[in-house]
């Protein structure tokens, strides 16, 4: 009985050191990634209390959600996700936590892409490739970026009616902030010569980007991250980089960097410094918020592409 | 033949460079094959490339893939392992097969463990499986730097060595090299697995070593033959490997490997040293 007592008494003060100490004023909501994340903060400013399941840095793909996640998503009023099936653990997570909270997609709206190739990527994450063909980075466009804020915005209205001046007002602002963003994006893409708007990526989440400002992504042919490379794809790779002549490769840190430096060497074309795609830097790194990240992608890639 | 023999290595500079790697490990490797062979240490080498893991591990956590950090803390693990279980077969009632086993076993956790600290499974994956298609000069410097020790010491120690090998008790009896001679083989066998760690990762580093030295005793009776059979067993199975791979698109370590394995298997049957064949079917001479 006393044991009891005593496992009742810590499950009780865990789960009260685990909320947020502002849970009371504050509308609890929950984001699936960071990305999501800064959105809603940007919508939500002071009147919502985020909890993020994936974290910067973390890969919503292969994500393993906690039961610390489910007792997060359980206390949330709202909870917003991507959708197109990008975050593929969320249908039972939501299940298993019970949560009464509003699942809000925040790509309503948004026409989805269809994956340019699908050929060697399902290979590369085995996880929640039943995607159906539909790329899930929407994101990756400006414009579909306002389109989320508008989601997120209507939903918190829906949510706390008491905030509704403020979250129109959070939105307008952060939607002037994302028009601006817009056009130094493409100021940015038009000093780059069209011909050289060509990049060897081996990650799939640009397909949104390139085709907002105009930028070709082309996957390396048969190379999968998960296996080892073949003899025969990073000759296919040279010869495919040499042929369309690419200027860039970028990479991200799945892929092996020491065959990516080698494949460089043997091409001349550049590798790329560090893009964002799936997620944000933690604070203080080169893209901790959704605007940065714009910003220190486009970056990247100019700096690559023009030189 | 052209197309098929020269051409990817003529358009290709990392078919080149593999190549280049590919014959130093087998320069290096064969003969230290030959010798465990011999010395009934077979498993020996499989059970120290588990061992060099936690020390690349390590390597690899504080500074990433770099061929510095990841080659010292092989050594260091290496050489802890190799004398650790050497010590403890001495000193306590375990046999050295058994410490050893522990000792790697143990390794192979640490290992694993630590790579998973700082990355994810493909992290590790880059760990266990080399990249024999993306080495760099400083790689290919220190592969040709280990084939190039690996032959002078193997000089130098060959007598005391080969005595080692065939009665230990002898060699104990006239000359007291046997200790050193042990750690400077222990060493050499360390050196080997890390030069074949960052061409082939540590599962695979050990086949270049012991499957052309089992090819080779097939084929020969007196030990210099066999290591000479040994490295050129390994140099094919290195090119064709290699070419394999390019062409069909096999993953190339495993390629490799399994070229030395199939060597191997053709050797087992006819090679006339002690083959199946030569057992099942005398030859004519000997019934004369």
């Amino acid at each position: 009985m006393l044991l009891r007592r005593i496992l009742f008494a810590a499950a009780f003060a865990l789960a009260m050191g685990i909320l947020p100490a502002t849970a009371q004023e504050k509308l609890p909501v929950v984001a699936s990634f960071s990305i999501i994340g800064d959105f809603v903060k940007n919508v939500g400013g002071d009147r919502v209390a985020i909890d993020l399941l994936v974290g910067p840095e973390g890969d919503a793909h292969v994500y393993q959600p906690s039961p610390a996640d489910a007792k997060r998503l359980a206390a949330a009023k709202v909870v917003f996700i991507n959708g197109f099936k990008f975050e593929g653990w969320m249908d039972r997570l939501i299940k298993a936590s019970g949560t009464k909270a509003n699942i809000i997609v925040a790509t309503k709206g948004i026409t989805p892409r269809e994956k340019a190739d699908e050929d060697g990527k399902d290979a590369k994450k085995g996880h929640s490739h039943e995607h159906a063909g539909v790329d899930p980075h929407a994101w990756q466009s400006i414009a579909n970026a306002k389109i989320y804020a508008a989601n997120i915005r209507d939903a918190l209205i829906a949510a706390d009616p008491a905030g509704k001046d403020t979250y129109e007002k959070n939105t307008a602002d952060y939607l002037t902030k994302l028009t601006a963003l817009e056009t130094e994006i493409k100021e940015g893409v038009a000093k780059i010569p069209a011909e050289r708007r060509k990049i060897i990526t081996t990650h799939d989440a640009f397909g949104y980007f390139g085709a907002a400002y105009g930028f070709q992504f082309i996957a390396p042919q048969g190379v999968s991250t998960e296996s080892e490379a073949s003899a025969r794809d990073v000759a296919k790779i040279i010869r495919q980089i040499k042929a369309q002549k690419i200027p860039a490769i970028f990479v991200e840190n799945i892929s092996d960097p020491r065959l990516m430096q080698r494949i460089a060497e043997e091409t001349s074309a550049k590798i790329g410094g560090k893009v964002y795609s799936d997620s944000l830097s933690p604070a203080g790194g080169p893209a901790s918020t959704y605007i940065d990240m714009m910003r220190n992608n486009i970056r990247q890639f100019s700096a690559a592409l023009t030189s | 033949m052209y197309d098929f023999f020269i051409a990817p290595f003529v358009e290709f500079e990392f078919m080149r460079r593999a190549l280049v790697g590919a014959l130093a490990l087998a320069l290096g490797g064969a003969p230290m094959g030959v010798f465990l062979m011999l010395r009934r240490m077979s498993l020996t080498g499989d059970a120290m490339a588990h061992a060099i893991l936690p020390g690349a591990a390590l390597g690899f956590l504080v500074s990433g893939l770099d061929l510095f950090a990841m080659t010292f803390g092989g050594i260091i693990a290496g050489f802890t392992v190799a004398l650790g279980a050497g010590l403890i077969a001495r000193a306590t009632e375990l046999k050295e097969d058994a410490s050893l086993a522990a000792f790697y076993l143990i390794s192979l956790a640490l290992g694993v463990l630590i790579v998973s600290l700082r990355g994810s499974n493909i992290d590790l994956l880059h760990v266990l499986f080399g990249t024999v298609l993306a080495l760099d000069d400083a790689t290919l410097i220190l592969l040709a730097a280990i084939a190039t020790i690996t032959l002078f010491a193997l000089a130098l120690i060959w007598r005391p060595l080969v005595l080692e090998c065939v009665d230990p008790n002898f060699l104990r009896s006239v000359s007291r090299s046997g200790a050193p001679t042990h750690l400077a083989f222990l060493a050499l066998m360390v050196l080997n697995l890390i030069g074949g760690f960052h061409a082939l990762g540590t599962l695979l580093a050990v086949g270049i070593m012991m499957l052309p030295a089992a090819t080779a005793r097939f084929w020969a009776t007196d030990l210099t033959r066999m290591i000479v059979v040994a490295i050129a067993a390994a140099i094919a199975s290195g090119i064709a490997g290699l070419l394999i791979s390019y062409h069909t698109g096999a993953a190339t370590g495993p390629a490799i490997i399994l070229v030395a394995g199939a060597l191997y298997a053709v050797s087992v049957v006819l090679g006339p040293v002690g083959g199946l064949k030569r057992r099942l079917v005398p030859a004519r001479h000997l019934e004369a």
